[in-house]
């Protein structure tokens, strides 16, 4: 059975490697301000807390976690605004 | 005493969040503000005097952490001690092999971060678990504790919570184990007993401001031998531990500041103040219902109230409590400037739904029972309100 796969095209990335909390998720919010509902952040950031930081931020403001992957050291949050 | 600055009617309980200089402080440091002196390091006769005023401070600020004055280097404040002091003690550790810090889960962000650097750069990071008050076991830190453990990092007490940790125990713990011990000392110097000597501690970070001297004042205590590696670099000042022209008006404010709180901290400001603390803790819980202590009843900072409130967000309450007077905090900066679960009332056990709710009051020196009884004159009214316009309409 073919895996089915969605590409999501982001409307915007930031990259937050070398940062630490709060930043990388003061910047998301910050960027998330300036998009439209239903489009697309990318957020990269090499910060080890940021994975559970971004789950838990996601869960109390609501936007949708639509992605996290992992290359090497560096996170890849995808992020749809939801409002 | 009286406090230049004050407004009428005004109740400030966020002492943890900034204190205001303490006048005596503030007239010793007036004139190394002005003409009259110079660079520690310059050759001519007003540089002789402010190089024995930066020593005679420095011996001030030893005294009250009850160690040694050539340990004392001064720096921004504690953040920049607490770099400092892991920073420092790893990059030296880590030239003969791999290192493992362990510290508690609840401590300072810029404790945390400067491990998460480290980590990054590939040292391991263990975080020791606390109970629900906040208090770390000494059993789990003594099994916790391996042969590559280069440093443990504890702080005396949590600014969020205001538990105080069993520092006697720990320090005998890592002085066994061979383990050098640094300790943030910020919430609890001069407040509670605290001595590098009688526990065993390696690193003290101290806050200026903590203590009531300016900010961007603070030093961090190294005991004699142990070795750390500067991470500031430049023209060698202090001990070419942290270069940088000295701050001359912080460090002569941070000793006056230190030499009174050594002179007062401990048997009449912290008594005074653990009244007041009592009456207002006993008197939130008498009058606000469906709330609880976060931390300790007893073994915490005499000068700090921290309470989760169900049903109500924290930032309302502040705001309201803004409106009628009194400024208050939530306990942790970084929490609310994510809108994420501060990772100590987390640890801690809290929902994420109570952590909501928390709030945090921290008395000092200008404090009075006035000012306790504006709150607990104040605050009920505020979160009943809030709570009737958070309770879903009726159908």
């Amino acid at each position: 059975m073919a895996q089915e796969t969605k590409v999501v095209n982001p409307d915007r990335q930031i990259d937050c490697t070398g940062l630490f909390c709060p930043m990388p998720i003061v910047k998301t919010r910050e960027a998330m301000t300036r998009m439209a509902v239903g489009q697309v952040l990318v957020m990269l950031s090499d910060d080890p807390a940021s994975d559970p930081d971004m789950r838990s931020w996601a869960r109390t403001t609501g936007h949708d976690l639509l992605e996290v992957g992992r290359n090497g050291a560096v996170y890849r949050f995808v992020i749809r605004k939801t409002g | 005493m009286e406090l230049a600055g004050v407004q009428p009617g005004r109740v400030y309980l966020d002492y943890a969040g900034f204190a205001p200089v303490d006048p005596r402080v503030l007239a010793v440091t007036r004139p190394f503000l002005e003409a009259g002196i110079g660079n520690p390091s310059a050759r001519h006769s007003l540089g002789a005097e402010a190089r024995e005023s930066l020593d005679a401070a420095r011996v001030k600020v030893a005294r009250l952490c009850g160690g040694a004055s050539g340990g004392i280097i001064f720096t921004s404040g504690a953040t920049e001690a607490n770099n400092l002091a892991v920073k420092g003690v790893i990059a030296r550790a880590r030239s003969a092999g791999p290192v493992r810090i362990l510290l508690s889960a609840i401590e300072h962000i810029s404790v945390i971060n400067a491990c998460r650097d480290l980590e990054k750069a590939g040292a391991t990071v263990g975080y020791l678990p606390v109970d629900g008050d906040g208090r770390v076991d000494p059993d789990t830190l003594r099994a916790a504790l391996t042969a590559d453990t280069a440093l443990v990092s504890i702080a005396a007490a949590n600014p969020e919570i205001g538990t105080v940790q069993p520092l006697k125990e720990i320090g005998r713990i890592t002085r066994a184990a061979g383990v050098p011990l640094h300790v943030d000392g910020v919430g609890a110097l001069g407040r509670i007993p605290l001595n590098v000597e009688a526990m065993s501690i390696d690193l003290l970070t101290v806050s200026g401001n903590d203590l009531y001297a300016p900010p961007g004042s603070g030093a961090l205590w190294v005991r004699p031998g142990v070795r750390i590696h500067p991470q500031m670099l430049g023209g060698g000042q202090e001990g070419g531990y942290r270069s940088g022209t000295e701050n001359l008006p912080g460090a002569v404010g941070l000793g006056v500041a230190a030499e009174l709180m050594r002179v007062e901290g401990l048997h009449q400001e912290a008594e005074r103040l653990a009244v007041l603390r009592d009456r207002l803790m006993k008197g939130l819980l008498e009058r606000i219902p469906d709330c609880r202590v976060t931390g300790p009843p007893r073994a915490r900072l005499p000068h700090h109230v921290s309470l989760v409130l169900r049903g109500v967000k924290g930032d309302g309450v502040l705001l309201d409590l803004d409106l009628a007077g009194v400024a208050a905090s939530s306990g942790s900066a970084c929490a609310s400037l994510t809108q994420t679960t501060s990772h100590v009332l987390r640890a801690i056990g809290c929902t994420p739904e109570e952590a909501e709710g928390s709030l945090c009051f921290t008395l000092g020196r200008w404090s009075t029972a006035v000012d306790v009884d504006a709150v607990l004159d104040r605050l009920p009214a505020i979160v009943a309100r809030l709570r009737a316009l958070a309770a879903p309409l009726p159908t």
